[in-house]
C-alpha cells in the first residue's frame, strides 16, 4: 500500500516527541482528507489509532469508506496489542436522507459528520444521541 | 454526476429489476453479535426447508462464518419468494479474546475464536458490500439500539441502497423495548419478534415476502 508521503506543510500529523504523558489529538480538517483515496484515509486512521491517538475528523468518511475502515481495522486486531477501534459519529437524523429527487439531480449525499476514532481500549463513549456525543479517553 | 447520468442509472436499476432473472435473492442476515442473527436463520430454515444452519450460543462471535442456506421459500398471502439466506458473523468494531475469558474458555482458545471473529466480521462487511441483494438488521430489543455500529450500518446498506427490514428481536424479554428501536430507525418499519419462542413470525413472514419478493 502507497503511503502517504509529508512534503513541507501539507498537514501530515507530526510524528509523536516523547510525550508519554498524556493523549494526543489529530484534528483533521476536511481540506486535508479531500485529496486522499479511501484507503489513504484509512491508513492515517488507523495509523494514528494505533500508536493511541484519538483522531477527529472534521467531516467523516463516506458509508463505503466505513465499511472498508471496519474490514482493515478487522485485519489488524492482534491479541494483547491492538484490539480494534471506537468510532462515534452523531447518529443520522431522517430528514437528512437524500431522496431520490435529490439522487436523480445528481446531489449525493455528503458525509459532513464529526467524526472521532480512538483506540477501543482506551475511549469509552459515555452517553449519545443526535446533538451530544459524550466519551472518556485514558492514557494507554 | 450529471443529471443525464443519474436518470439512466435509475431507470437501469428500475429495468434490471422488473427483467431480472429468477435467482433467489441473497438476504443477508446482519446485526451486532448476540442478537439472535442464528435463532432467526435457523427459524427460518427449519420452518420452510427443516434444516438448520448453524450453531446458537449466548457467547457472542459464535457465528464465525457467513454460512448460506440456499434455496428457501416462503409462502405468505398469495405471494412467494424464493431467497438464499446468508447468516452473517456479528458486525463490531473491536474483538477482545479476553471478553471470552469471561466465559470460561482457556487463553489459547479464546485468542483463537477473536482471530476467527476477526475475519468473520471482515467476510460479513465484504458480503455487505458485494454479494447480498437485501438486508435482515436484526437488534437485541433489550439492548440500547443508538450505537455507533448499528448507525453505521443501516447507512452502509442505505448507501447501498438494499432493501432492509429491522427486526426488534427478543420481544420474550421482559426488558424489550420496541419503541427504542423504532425511534432509533424511524426512517425504516420496525417488526417486532422472538426468533427463540416463534412469537410474531407471521409478519416476519409476511414481510419477507412483501420486501424481497
Amino acid at each position: 500500500m502507497p503511503e502517504v508521503t509529508s512534503g513541507d506543510g501539507d498537514g501530515t500529523p507530526p510524528e509523536e516527541d516523547g510525550l508519554d504523558d498524556g493523549v494526543r489529538v489529530d484534528m483533521i480538517s476536511g481540506a486535508r482528507m479531500e485529496g486522499l483515496t479511501s484507503m489513504e484515509k484509512i491508513r492515517l486512521i488507523l495509523d494514528g489509532v494505533r500508536d493511541g491517538n484519538i483522531v477527529i475528523l472534521e467531516e467523516g468518511l463516506t458509508p463505503d469508506e466505513e465499511s472498508k475502515l471496519i474490514e482493515v481495522t478487522m485485519t489488524e486486531i492482534s491479541p494483547d496489542e491492538f484490539s480494534g477501534i471506537e468510532i462515534e459519529t452523531y447518529p443520522k437524523s431522517s430528514s437528512s436522507s437524500t431522496g431520490l429527487f435529490d439522487r436523480l439531480m445528481g446531489k449525493e449525499e455528503q458525509a459532513q459528520k464529526l467524526t472521532v476514532i480512538g483506540p477501543a481500549n482506551q475511549i469509552q463513549t459515555l452517553h449519545k444521541d443526535e446533538n451530544l456525543i459524550s466519551a472518556l479517553v485514558s492514557r494507554k | 454526476m450529471g443529471l443525464l447520468t443519474n436518470l439512466k442509472q435509475s431507470i437501469t436499476r428500475v429495468t434490471d429489476g422488473l427483467f431480472a432473472s429468477e435467482e433467489p435473492k441473497r438476504i443477508g442476515i446482519y446485526g451486532p453479535p448476540n442478537a439472535g442473527k442464528t435463532t432467526l436463520a435457523n427459524r427460518i430454515a427449519r420452518d420452510w426447508t427443516g434444516d438448520a444452519v448453524g450453531p446458537e450460543s449466548h457467547i457472542p462471535h459464535e457465528t464465525r462464518r457467513a454460512r448460506r442456506k440456499e434455496d428457501v421459500t416462503i409462502e405468505r398471502d398469495g405471494r412467494e419468494v424464493t431467497i438464499d439466506i446468508v447468516d452473517t458473523p456479528g458486525v463490531a468494531t473491536k474483538v477482545d479474546y479476553e471478553e471470552f475469558l469471561d466465559h470460561d474458555m482457556e487463553k489459547e482458545d479464546a485468542v483463537r475464536r477473536s482471530r476467527e471473529a476477526t475475519e468473520g466480521v471482515a467476510e460479513a462487511m465484504h458480503w455487505l458490500r458485494e454479494d447480498v441483494d437485501g438486508v435482515i438488521y436484526v437488534l437485541d430489543s433489550t439492548e440500547d439500539p443508538f450505537t455507533q455500529v448499528n448507525t453505521m450500518l443501516i447507512g452502509i446498506i442505505e448507501s447501498q441502497e438494499l432493501p432492509v427490514l429491522i427486526l426488534a428481536n427478543k420481544i420474550d424479554k421482559e426488558e424489550s423495548d420496541i419503541q427504542r428501536i423504532a425511534n432509533a430507525f424511524p426512517q425504516h418499519e420496525t417488526i417486532p419478534l422472538s426468533a427463540l419462542e416463534g412469537q410474531n413470525m407471521d409478519e416476519v413472514y409476511e414481510k419477507i415476502a412483501e420486501y424481497f419478493s
